[in-house]
């Protein structure tokens, strides 16, 4: 029983070891990634507003793929007419 | 239906494997080899197996609905996405994990499996992150897929890759868009024969 205690307190001791300096690392790099942040060249961004924004901004990515989705589905149920729009669907698609 | 018993055997695989119950979960960056989401011919290839996938769906129109086909296009890009990250990331890992998921229970007729999860969830330390930190944290690891009882700093990293790999996606997906659309005219007047070549490169120059 306290062997198993101690393995897993060993075992979170392994992961406590990830320094505060590997953290504001990655944070700085996610920091570069978002548009939002990075055009506003302001170089002190909070960690809470990188995670903010970085959710904000996944959302936005999703939303944006929902929507390409959306125009795909629609364009290629469209493709009755004999229009060249439908000919390049269906030589791509089909 | 082989892929799809593969796939099972490379999450049994995993598992057995303890990748998600490991405690030291930050790789070194040096050995780590990176899909980069930037360069053209990731996208490249994306979009011809994006291709492919849609050109499966248009052969077995279901139903003519539009719902079940808006379905099937999202998870065919987010499916291609996953497997072009060839395993190496969570994220990745879980979008083809849930699709299989689903896809099994859909054809075995019964109630969706429960997944285990780790017996002994990984808390955020509670000394180190404020409450409001905390619960950012926990919002990100809803939003990136397979993340929710993971360590902060792997966190971070699996979100840094999954918004590089979304931001593909979505080039990729808008080229193609508008190369059924019919493309805008091009400032520089090209004809339609270069549209093929849009559909390779990025919108926006890669930094």
């Amino acid at each position: 029983m306290s062997s198993r205690r101690s393995r897993s307190r060993q075992q979170s001791g392994v992961s406590s070891n990830i320094t505060d300096e590997q953290i504001t690392d990655l944070v700085s790099k996610l920091q570069q990634l978002i548009p939002e942040i990075r055009n506003r060249r302001s170089n002190k961004v909070s960690a809470s507003k990188v995670l903010q924004e970085t959710c904000n901004y996944i959302r936005s990515l999703h939303r944006e793929v929902d929507d390409l989705s959306d125009r795909l589905s629609d364009l290629l149920a469209t493709t009755d007419t004999d229009s060249a729009q439908a000919a390049i669907i269906r030589s791509l698609l089909m | 239906m082989a892929s799809l018993i593969s796939y099972l055997k490379f999450e049994e695989e995993s598992k057995r494997k303890k990748l998600w119950k490991t405690g030291y979960e930050l790789r070194d960056p040096n050995s780590r080899s990176e899909t980069s989401w930037r360069s053209e011919s990731e996208q490249r290839i994306y979009s011809t197996k994006l291709v492919d996938a849609l050109r499966l769906v248009r052969r077995n129109p279901s139903t003519a609905d539009k719902v079940s086909s808006f379905r099937e296009i999202r998870e065919a890009a987010d499916r291609v996405l996953a497997v072009a990250a060839k395993g190496r990331t969570r994220w990745s890992r879980a979008i083809l994990a849930s699709q299989l998921r689903l896809r099994l229970a859909n054809n075995m007729k019964h109630k969706r499996a429960k997944v285990t999860g780790c017996s002994r969830p990984k808390r955020l330390e509670k000394k180190r992150f404020s409450p409001t930190l905390q619960r950012k944290a926990g919002l990100l690891s809803r939003l990136v897929p397979g993340c929710r009882k993971v360590s902060f700093p792997n966190l971070l990293e699996e979100a840094t890759d999954y918004i590089a790999a979304l931001e593909m996606q979505v080039r990729a997906m808008t080229a193609l868009t508008e190369l059924v659309t019919g493309p805008p005219v091009d400032r520089l007047g090209s004809t339609s024969n270069s549209v093929h070549c849009r559909l390779c490169l990025p919108r926006s120059p890669p930094s």
